[in-house]
């Protein structure tokens, strides 16, 4: 246990090894451990921002859903409106149509029984002259008895 | 075993692998032969007799070996992880090293309050170095100077008493005392760089017992001056030697265990063993506090 020269080795070494960590090691691992430090200080104010973005996305996004959604109601809606107008449209028309028709057959059925009724009452008239045309082919004079025949044949 | 007894087995692992110098006319017997120095020679000495004769002129090549290797391969693993050092997600060996890195500035900035690129990395130094040198009492007593002995005594003729080796640098005086002086050159450079020379002595001279009168404080000054400048020397003698018995009375407990015991030396070392990997760890922490606390109190004023 004797003291000697090893004591000025060792300080040799000592210095050395100080020396060296303080130029090789120390400095890139602490700038190494401060970036490091900053970068997650970045992220984490990052993920804060993103966060608060999401938020408001959200927020957004279900306030454009409600949008559409009453946008939506109120097509429905207009559609619904049209399409009873349209049906009420298609019914008022087709009873017009219908009475029209109706009308229409009507006045073709009256024009036919006047008709008829027209072409009865010449051919009455004409039975009517011939068969008291034939009983009274003697007594009754054409001439004479014109004008009474013209009133009956009005009569009828 | 080299030792006969018990005792000159202890004897002989206490001592170191010194190589130093011999003054001429010295007389000795080395490798089995006598002789009488011609001229002051470099050698390594074959007993501890020797190696105290040798003086202040010899080194312990063991301690200065494995305290450098131990460095050198902290040198290396820390500079291969500062290289790979990047803000990116660090993995393996560099999360180990970043995990110290941060420990150590923790420390720091705790009980340092000034700016100094110098007090970190040294912190991290004597931490780990301290550490990896204190380990060293972990290895089985006689692995490695068993293997040196059997290599001296092999290839170059010695003799197996001389072949004296220690793997544990901590239990060397010399390392602990010397890391330790450095550190009170650092106490006292920083002290004169922060209040200058003039305020470093004052702090000597008119502390602790303050006087407002200027007759009052030259009668005070000597007793000052005694109790501050034994203060002030009692830092470097007590961080040195702190460690240094720790260590060596660890080791110590290690080496009674192994000359009482032989073979059957685990079944008490290993206990111990365990128990002393608190230590190891502990008086390197200690070492590595008390040397950032006696530097901020370099520079902080009192």
């Amino acid at each position: 246990m004797n003291i000697n020269a090893t004591l000025i080795g060792q300080a040799i070494w000592f210095a050395l090894f100080v020396f060296f960590c303080m130029k090789f090691v120390w400095p890139p691992i602490s700038r190494a451990l401060d970036e490091r430090k900053q970068k997650i200080a970045e992220g984490l104010s990052a993920a804060d921002r993103a966060e608060r973005d999401l938020e408001l996305a959200q927020e957004k996004a279900s306030a454009n859903l409600k949008d559409a959604k009453d946008k939506a109601s109120e097509i429905i809606e207009q559609a619904n409106r049209r399409a009873n107008q349209i049906v009420e449209e298609a019914k008022d028309q087709a009873r017009a149509e219908g009475e029209r028709l109706i009308a229409k057959a009507q006045s073709e059925i009256d024009q036919e029984i006047n008709r008829a009724r027209e072409e009865l009452r010449k051919e009455v008239s004409a039975l009517a002259l011939s068969g008291a045309e034939k009983v009274l082919a003697r007594e009754v004079n054409r001439d004479s008895h014109k004008q009474l025949l013209d009133e009956l044949a009005a009569q009828l | 075993m080299a030792a006969s007894s018990a005792s000159e087995y202890i004897k002989h692992h206490l001592g170191n692998l010194t190589y130093g110098q011999l003054p001429a006319g010295y007389e000795r017997t080395c490798h089995g032969h006598d002789q009488t120095l011609n001229d002051a020679t470099w050698t390594f000495a074959c007993n501890a007799q020797e190696a105290s004769d040798m003086g202040f002129a010899a080194i312990h090549v063991d301690s200065m070996a494995w305290s450098g290797g131990l460095g050198i391969l902290m040198c290396l693993l820390f500079w291969l992880m500062a290289r790979k050092a990047s803000p990116n997600t660090p993995s393996g060996m560099l999360n180990f090293v970043e995990m110290i890195i941060e420990f150590i500035d923790t420390q720091v900035r705790d009980s340092f309050h000034g700016k100094s690129k110098l007090i970190a990395p040294l912190s991290l130094v004597i931490f780990c170095w301290v550490f990896l040198m204190n380990l060293m009492d972990l290895i089985p007593v006689d692995w490695v100077p068993m293997t040196f002995q059997w290599i001296v005594t092999t290839f170059f003729g010695w003799s197996a008493h001389e072949a004296y080796f220690r793997i544990v640098p901590t239990t060397d005086p010399n390392i602990t005392l010397s890391m330790s002086i450095c550190v009170f050159f650092l106490v006292i450079f920083y002290s004169i760089k922060v209040k200058g020379i003039g305020g470093f002595l004052g702090e000597l001279s008119f502390k602790p017992f303050e006087a407002g009168s200027t007759l009052g404080k030259i009668l005070l000054l000597p007793i000052n001056l005694v109790l501050e400048t034994i203060s002030l020397l009692a830092k470097p003698v007590s961080l040195g030697l702190r460690l240094f018995g720790n260590m060596y009375a660890g080791e110590f407990v290690f080496i009674l265990v192994a000359g009482m015991m032989g073979t059957w030396q685990a079944i008490a070392a290993w206990p111990w063993a365990v128990f002393h990997i608190l230590v190891i760890t502990l008086q390197a922490f200690i070492f590595m506090v008390l040397t950032i606390v006696y530097l901020s109190m370099a520079v902080e004023e009192h």
